[in-house]
């Protein structure tokens, strides 16, 4: 019985490790609510350890705007994003870490014609939602990919 | 008993975060009113607030170019393009319930289209342009 309990909540589990890259299933919901409201909640896995303390160093100048949490918030923010930190490090050269520009998120998104990422719909990479339909739950898979002006298949 | 006990705990401390809209719209009438005696908030001017061109923030010009004109609009992220529910309770309900919530809204998105914090009148004011909108 306990086993039986074990295996599913391991299959329970399993969606969030399913390969695509997405949200763990123990993310914190104080990192969707203050991570994810003026752009989707990036998954951790995209950025290394190093990088998220920078980002988490520097929230009051985030990106031209003031993205600052109350201490407590920070140390769990900051405690969730170093434990599921990725390996690929943000690419180099840009003042605050970025992934988009990494050569990791660049391969994944070559299919991506740059008349598609300037479409007014879309605006630019981070805006994983325009595509990515499950991004605001946490989901990347190629199931629920949608990319405007691309009549966008999966490849066998 | 513990658990009726408990679940009335419960219910009261839920009651206590939970604010309604009119609660902020009287807290800040009440603060502005100190300064400006006899202050009533009112939707004209807060729907003129909103649309202002401050001219502090190329990108982010007013509150309009997240919100849209129309409070009861989904809004959109003029940077991202991250599409972001509408500011009217009568449409998304948890919408002016969390005074934290609020109030660091408030102080964000005020410096960044402003230049600096909003007065207490200018918060009713957009309040009540927000509520009323239909
Ligand atoms: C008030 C709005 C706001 C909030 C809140 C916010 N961000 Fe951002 N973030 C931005 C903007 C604007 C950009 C730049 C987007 C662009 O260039 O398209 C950005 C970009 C980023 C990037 C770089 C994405 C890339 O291009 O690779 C990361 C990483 C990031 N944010 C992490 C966070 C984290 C972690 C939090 C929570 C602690 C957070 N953000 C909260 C506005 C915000
Ligand atoms: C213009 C549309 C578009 C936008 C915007 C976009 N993506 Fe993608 N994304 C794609 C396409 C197309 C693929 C390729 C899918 C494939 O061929 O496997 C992809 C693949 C991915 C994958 C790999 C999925 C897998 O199954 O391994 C991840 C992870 C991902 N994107 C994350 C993001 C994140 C995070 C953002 C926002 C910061 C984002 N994407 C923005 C279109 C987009
Ligand atoms: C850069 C885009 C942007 C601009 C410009 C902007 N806002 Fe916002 N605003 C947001 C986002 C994002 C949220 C949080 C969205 C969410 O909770 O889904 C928000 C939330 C709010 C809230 C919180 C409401 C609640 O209880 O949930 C208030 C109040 C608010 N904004 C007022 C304003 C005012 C006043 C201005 C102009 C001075 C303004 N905003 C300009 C993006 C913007």
């Amino acid at each position: 019985m306990k086993h039986l309990l074990i295996s599913l909540a391991a299959l329970a589990a399993a969606p969030a490790w399913a390969g695509d890259h997405g949200l763990p299933a123990n993310t914190p919901a104080a990192y969707k609510t203050e991570c994810g409201s003026c752009h989707a909640a990036f998954p951790p896995a995209l950025l290394a350890a190093s990088d998220w303390r920078r980002t988490m160093a520097g929230l009051d100048k985030h990106f031209g705007t003031d993205a600052s949490v109350d201490a407590r918030t920070h140390a769990a923010l900051l405690a969730f994003l170093e434990r599921q930190a990725g390996r690929r490090a943000a690419s180099p050269g840009t003042a605050e870490p970025r992934f988009t520009t990494g050569a990791w998120f660049v391969r994944e998104h070559r299919e991506v014609p740059p008349r598609v990422w300037k479409d007014p719909k879309v605006m630019g990479p981070t805006n994983c939602a325009a595509c990515h339909k499950g991004a605001d739950q946490g989901r990347y898979g190629e199931r629920e990919l949608s990319v405007p002006g691309m009549a966008y298949r999966e490849h066998d | 008993m513990k658990n009726a006990l408990f679940a009335l705990a419960l219910a009261v401390s839920q009651n206590l975060w939970a604010e309604t809209p009119s609660h902020f719209l009287d807290t800040y009438s009440a603060e502005a009113a100190k300064s400006q005696p006899g202050f009533s908030a009112n939707a004209a001017r807060g729907k003129a607030f909103a649309s202002r061109n401050w001219g502090v923030s190329e990108k982010l010009p007013s509150c309009t170019a997240c919100h849209t004109d129309n409070p009861r609009n989904p809004g959109r992220h003029a940077v991202t393009g991250k599409t972001i529910e509408a500011l009217s309770p009568s449409v998304s309900t948890a919408r002016f319930s969390d005074p934290a919530k609020v109030e660091k809204w408030f102080k964000r998105n005020c410096k960044e289209v402003v230049g600096r914090a909003c007065s207490p009148a200018e918060k009713a004011d957009f309040i009540q342009f927000v509520i009323g909108a239909r």
